[in-house]
């Protein structure tokens, strides 16, 4: 075990897999020299040489179209979006090329390819900084969407992603970044979750994708949440001192099923938490979901509590993120319903 | 690592090395002839691979391109990068303090944005990127009004949506900036072709880092442009650096950024941006064209970002230590004053004097905008704003979600 930032342990994970697999390689816009605005790949490229670490021409559609032509031809790129606000002029060749390619090709073709980037709020980071664009990815057959909270499961689901045949979305929520440059370092940053330094394991370590995680076993309500609104959760459960279950879900395509059945069918009560505007938000799929599976078991309606379905804003942005109050009032109306 | 197959391109000099602009070839100031304002594409190709000057080194005005600015002008624009500068001082500071959450300074190419400025006319719109805050300084918007933006308080006239520095203001020719690079690039040619149809003779201006000429809105520009032939000016900022990435990744090892308007045949020049003379005069060049219906020009400002990429960045990670005083070209506030000061029309004294009062006027600003509030001591617009302009008019489901805010 060591203690790591969020930060530390994403490098930590593309590290060893470019130890391990020579066709990784990792690019985007300042990743190379400098290791990316928020340093996630700060020393690789002096470790492995400018061709499996390199900078790119500020083009987000040539990143992930270029990561798709070497994908196929053999490699495993990892590349970076700098802000996820930044991945709009790439989405073309998400959704069109690297989503599909296998399913039109016949397995001839293949894009096993992650895409990383920052997604979130909390940084004062205005509206082109802080989006949380999860539900666009999960919405499209053929990705794997990717989101952890804390820096052990950084690592390990990030090594998964890299050594997936898939082409994956990792979203990391850079609120817990908490790493000495979090894109406004001259500014004392307010730790949200517990630690900024997590306990991660040593050397090579994987997560599957598709396996939730069950933070807090509980006996009254199920709260289904990912990202930084993990630790919003565990704290309203934790100030409400309500018996809550609370499950970082981590990946949402493939969604762990079994776990979120299994967890609603025991409470009967279900609150979900993102931090994405509300409408056609990933809760939406979560509130499906469980209507569908689980109606017999439920004893109140579920509830979500997202983000405003608003642009997000710069100065008001402490209204915009749904607060540990928030969660806790959800989870009182959810009992007593 | 070096492998013919595939070529990663790398700046000339990293920290510890001594700066070095050697590369960067200077022709004399004068040296590059004015052409007629309709002039072909293909008759000016040289000039997107030279740079047009006109300030030499002794503080002279000289060449064809001279004179488009008389004296007095020329100590308004002093006194417009004066201005900038001081308030992008005290902005910085702010950060620091924690006033503001972010800042981007405009240091050592003031001269691009307030020179271009005071050759538009009202009713002409920009379509700035980030770093263009002169152009707004130069058209005197009030200077407070931007600072209670960058302090989020309630005089913002954004009412705290956006950013520090994403300015927007119709009236004063600023359109809304984007975050996201490259954008405005191809709406500004939108705009142009919405003159060219309601039949206004106005101009509309475009603006890019170098580093965002990589996205493909610019190049989605360059082609409606270059079809349409709307009165646009496409101005590319070459700043030599994009946060840590030298200009050489978008540009390739070869050509310059105006070369590429030349593939699409548009008139393409490049300019000393750090002397407010040949970027005034540049300015004028292309907007006459566009007003007598000539089509678009596209500008290259060759210039170097003397700070930090903004309060986040540290470019001594990535750039030699002191390469921002070996840039070739100088400062453009020390040009500009050089140069009144030859013709007669200024002195060491009168400067120092002005430097002093300028300074003085920002600081008054700063403190009546932080009578108004910062982002620290919470008088910042409601938390309610945030529903507002979402649509034209609210509905339900927002109606409902603002109730459940409570706000
Ligand atoms: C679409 C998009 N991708 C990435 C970014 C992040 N970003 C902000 S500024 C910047 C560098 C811009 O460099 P350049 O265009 O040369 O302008 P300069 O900062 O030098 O003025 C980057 C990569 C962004 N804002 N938008």
């Amino acid at each position: 075990m060591a203690r790591m930032s969020m930060i530390e342990a994403i490098r930590d994970a593309i590290d060893l897999s470019m130890e391990a697999d020579p066709t990784v390689v990792v690019f985007g816009e300042d990743v190379g020299y400098f290791g990316g605005v928020f340093r996630c790949t700060s020393g690789l490229q002096k470790k492995y040489g400018s061709h499996r670490c390199f900078d790119t021409p500020i083009s987000e559609n040539g990143i992930v179209g270029a990561a798709v032509g070497m994908a196929a031809n053999g490699l495993r790129p990892c590349v970076e979006i700098q802000f996820a606000d930044y991945m709009y002029p790439a989405y073309d060749q998400i959704v069109s090329e690297a989503a599909r390619l296998r399913h039109r090709s016949a397995g001839m073709f293949t894009a096993p390819l992650v895409v990383r980037m920052p997604t979130g709020g909390g940084i004062m980071g205005g509206q082109t900084h802080s989006q949380s664009p999860e539900a666009l990815f999960a919405h499209v057959a053929g990705l794997k969407t990717v989101i952890p909270s804390t820096p052990a499961d950084a690592k390990g689901l990030l090594a998964a992603a890299i050594a997936d045949d898939d082409p994956v979305i990792f979203l990391e929520p850079k609120r817990l970044y908490n790493g000495p440059f979090d894109g406004h370092h001259d500014r004392p940053v307010r730790p949200w979750s517990k630690s900024e330094l997590g306990e991660v394991p040593s050397g090579p370590h994987e997560i599957p994708l598709g396996k939730a995680n069950v933070l807090r076993a509980g006996a009254d309500v199920t709260v289904l949440t990912y990202g930084t609104m993990v630790h919003v959760a565990l704290t309203a459960v934790e100030e409400s001192g309500i018996d809550a279950e609370v499950i970082d879900l981590r990946t949402l395509v493939p969604l762990d099923l079994d776990t979120i059945e299994e967890s609603v069918r025991k409470t009967g009560r279900c609150v979900i938490v993102h931090e994405a505007t509300r409408t056609c938000g990933f809760g939406a799929e979560l509130m499906a979901t469980v209507s569908e599976e689980c109606l017999y078991s439920l004893e109140a309606p579920p509830i979500r509590v997202t983000g405003w379905d608003t642009p997000y804003p710069h100065s008001q942005e402490w209204d915009y993120f749904p607060s540990p109050a928030r969660v806790a009032a959800a989870l009182k109306q959810v009992l007593e319903s | 690592m070096s492998d013919p197959f595939l070529h990663v391109p790398e700046p000339g000099c990293r920290p510890g090395d001594a700066p070095d602009f050697s590369d960067v070839v200077i022709p004399k100031a004068g040296a590059v002839p004015r052409p007629a304002i309709d002039v072909d594409a293909e008759e000016i190709r040289n000039l997107a691979y030279s740079i047009i000057r006109v300030t030499n080194k002794k503080g002279e005005a000289v060449g064809d391109w001279a004179g488009s600015v008389d004296l007095d002008q020329a100590l308004i624009g002093l006194r417009d990068m004066l201005r900038l500068r001081a308030m992008d001082a005290r902005m910085v500071i702010a950060q620091r303090q924690g006033k503001t959450s972010f800042y981007m300074q405009a240091l050592g190419e003031e001269a691009v944005s307030c020179a271009f400025q005071r050759a538009l006319e009202k009713g002409d719109m920009n379509f700035p990127t980030y770093r263009q805050q002169g152009l707004l300084v130069a058209a005197d918007y009030p200077i407070e009004l931007m600072m209670n933006q960058v302090y989020s308080n309630e005089g913002d006239p954004l009412q705290g949506r956006q950013m520090p520095v994403f300015y927007s203001s119709r009236d004063y020719g600023y359109f809304s900036i984007s975050g996201n690079l490259g954008t405005q690039y191809i709406q500004a040619v939108g705009w142009a072709m919405a003159n060219a149809i309601k039949g206004e003779r106005k101009v509309a201006s475009a603006w890019i880092g170098d580093g965002a000429t990589a996205e493909s809105d610019f190049h989605a520009a360059m082609v409606f442009a270059s079809t349409y032939k709307p009165p646009v000016i496409l101005n590319i900022v070459n700043n030599q650096w994009a946060i840590s990435t030298y200009q050489g990744i978008a540009r390739g090892n070869s050509g310059t950024f105006a070369a590429r308007g030349l593939g699409f045949g548009i008139p393409s020049l490049r300019v000393d941006g750090n002397d407010y003379l040949a970027v005034h005069a540049v300015a004028t060049w292309a907007a006459e064209r566009a007003r007598k219906g000539l089509g678009p020009t596209l500008i290259e400002h060759v210039t170097y970002r003397d700070g930090p990429h903004s309060t986040s960045d540290d470019p001594t990670a990535y750039r030699p230590k002191g390469e921002a005083e070996k840039w070739p070209l100088g400062d453009p506030v020390e040009r500009l004053k050089e140069y009144l000061i030859k013709q007669g029309h200024w002195s060491e004294e009168r400067h120092t004097q002005a430097v002093a009062e300028i300074e003085a006027e920002v600081l008054e600003t700063q403190k009546k905008a932080e009578a108004t509030g910062t982002l620290q001591d919470g008088r910042r617009p409601p938390p309610s704003e945030m529903f507002e302009d979402v649509y034209a008019t609210p509905p339900a489901h927002l109606v409902r979600q603002r109730q459940k805010a409570g706000i």
